[in-house]
């Protein structure tokens, strides 16, 4: 064998073992944030954690009780905000648009999900902090709620793109106008993936830290109304994990480990029904 | 006769969108219609709150804006350099850890894997995207900067310092605990991305290659990626304007010093950490506007980068489903 044959071989095995090494860091980037934050997250973790208001610094012990409702509270209303206007946008995207509107729709939509989160943030805070002249939840819910219009929007349209042409047909064929179609025939066949595409989103704006900075602020006490500054677990975590205190990034590590638990449940949930459906769909026809 | 039909046409017009009406098709493509163009009513929207919002900064400072590096509120002296210096030296880090890592992890997926542990693995790789950014932060900040500052900046420093990159004392957080973390961070982006764009090349021209007499790594290299440049180039637009817009992990270890310095060891600022330190304690209207002016620069960077990606990734599944 010549010596540049010898060379392209040993390129080949090298190059291709370097693929298989890329491919494994990183995966394991995950399996380690996931162990680190387990292990330091494990420790920290007390029933108080779920029960307590924070303590002011120096004071050991505490919870974050009023971040785990508040945080519950801002994306429950950011959902009822965006959840809605993206279902039936993507409704309109899949089932009426035509091609000149709803292409600028849809690129204009990706585009403002490809918008920095915390630019969302000025945007909430301009419209609602400046006027009713208070951080409040209901600004936070609003800059979340704005973040899953885009992404309930898409993922609305790609599921009801699914659903095959000839369901369509056929309930137009037994005599149902067009908004009966898409209400009993289409989305039904779809809600699967629409709501796990729901879910997906949530479990998005759930983890979102920026948009909240300047529209819900932080709160060390329960919020008195959602016109009023409200705690939330990423601001906790951030403002705990960057103050001085020990005790402080020990209750950070905790609400961390309890935020990527219910983000990764969630997202793991969400692909196992889909995959069931999926497959369960395909069993059918 | 002819004033017949004309008058009949309308009236047939509006009848028929009067029958639709009562059916209900019209109402719901009306009210469907009305809710997907909410997404054109925030984007107007926003552009123009950023516009009105960074007025006075925008006729006080003009261009010199970004091209002052002073950064002094108490002084009322707003030069927005040494954010964008910021935003582009930590966003260039990581495009250039994560874009080789990603297109080696990608190839690997698409080209050589199974289809079972290729599926398994991007599981786990789009569960990496879902990961929120401050879990991101608190693992930086606790392990990525003490690790940084006791044992990789020492060595860099002794080995490359010649390099001015390399130079100055270990802070730990700076540039390079930014740029590592936003690697970490978009890697997932331009992996699942460019791994659906490998798998659109037509199992042709990996076949002609390997007839050819090359080897599965030149077909790859060669011919398999080539082809799928577009979707690749798109999915790493798409994760630089991630990286440009990051903000709380790279706010949490960027070390917050407004200043422009060339050793990638130096703390610094970046656009969106600014935004997230600086707007709630913002007094004064030029300070302020001065910000949403950083918001602004902000939006119009990664939209228009976005845009690039979307056309891009827009084009190759184009192209890819004239070739079934």
């Amino acid at each position: 064998m010549s010596l540049r044959n010898r060379w392209r071989k040993f390129l080949n095995v090298f190059m291709l073992a370097m693929t298989g090494v890329c491919a494994v860091a990183a995966v394991s980037i995950l399996f380690l944030i996931l162990g680190y934050l387990a292990w330091n997250g494990w420790r920290s973790l007390d029933w108080n954690f779920f029960t307590r208001l924070p303590k002011p610094p120096g004071e050991l012990g505490g919870g974050m009780a009023n971040a785990i409702v508040g945080s519950a509270q801002i994306v429950l209303l950011a959902t009822l905000i965006g959840a809605p206007v993206g279902f039936f946008g993507g409704v309109y995207l899949s089932e009426f648009g035509g091609r000149g509107f709803s292409f600028v729709v849809r690129y204009v939509a990706d585009l403002l999900n490809g918008v920095p989160s915390i630019v969302i943030g000025i945007l909430a805070w301009t419209v609602v902090v400046v006027p009713l002249h208070r951080f409040s939840a209901l600004a936070g819910a609003l800059a979340l709620g704005l973040m899953l219009i885009p992404i309930t929007m898409r993922q609305t349209e790609q599921f009801l793109r699914d659903v095959p042409q000839s369901m369509r047909e056929g309930a137009l064929a037994l005599g149902a106008s067009k908004w009966k179609m898409i209400a009993t025939v289409v989305v039904p066949a779809a809600m699967r993936g629409i709501a796990t595409g729901m879910i997906l989103g949530v479990a998005r704006i759930a983890g979102e830290t920026a948009p909240l900075l300047f529209t819900s602020l932080n709160n060390q006490f329960w919020s008195s109304g959602w016109n009023q500054p409200t705690a939330s677990l990423p601001v906790m975590i951030f403002s705990h994990a960057i103050a001085p205190y020990e005790d402080w990034h020990r209750q950070a590590w905790a609400a961390g480990l309890v935020l990527l638990l219910l983000v990764l449940l969630a997202n793991v949930a969400a692909r196992f029904i889909l995959s069931r459906g999926i497959s369960a769909q395909r069993g059918y026809l | 006769m002819v004033t017949a039909t004309q008058s009949l046409r309308p009236q047939a017009g509006a009848g028929a969108f009067w029958r639709r009406l009562v059916n209900g098709d019209e109402v719901a493509r009306l009210v469907t219609l009305a809710f997907a163009s909410t997404v054109l009513l925030i984007v107007a929207v926003l552009v123009f709150e950023l516009f009105r919002g960074s007025a006075v900064a925008r006729h006080r400072f003009g261009w010199a804006f970004f091209v002052t590096q002073n950064w002094d509120p108490v002084a009322e002296q707003f030069g927005a350099l040494p954010f964008i210096y910021g935003t582009v030296v930590t966003s260039a880090v990581a495009l250039l850890i994560a874009v080789p890592l990603s297109l080696g992890a990608a190839v690997f997926l698409a080209e050589l894997a199974p289809q079972r542990i290729s599926d398994a693995c991007t599981f786990l790789i789009e569960l990496l995207a879902a990961v929120p950014s401050v879990i991101y932060g608190l693992m930086a900040i606790f392990t990525l900067v003490p690790l940084l500052r006791d044992y990789v900046q020492p060595f860099l420093g002794k080995t490359l310092g010649f390099l001015p990159f390399f130079q100055g004392p270990s802070f730990g957080a700076g540039y390079l605990a930014a740029g590592l973390i936003l690697a970490v961070m978009i890697c997932p982006f331009i992996i699942s991305i460019s791994r659906e764009a490998l798998f659109g090349v037509p199992r042709e021209q990996r076949e002609a290659a390997l007839a050819l007499g090359a080897t599965q790594w030149e077909s790859t290299w060669q011919v398999v990626i080539p082809h799928a440049r577009l979707g690749i180039i798109g999915s790493v637009f798409l994760a630089l304007a991630r990286a440009l817009g990051e903000t709380i992990a790279v706010t949490m270890v960027i070390g917050n010093d407004p200043s422009i310095r060339a050793s990638l060891f130096a703390p610094g600022y970046t656009i969106a950490a600014v935004l997230a330190n600086e707007f709630t304690e913002a007094t004064g209207e030029l300070y302020l506007d001065s910000l949403v002016e950083l918001g602004l620069v902000l939006f119009l960077l990664t939209m228009v980068i976005n845009a690039l990606a979307q056309l891009l990734v827009v084009l190759t599944s184009r192209r890819g489903s004239a070739h079934p």
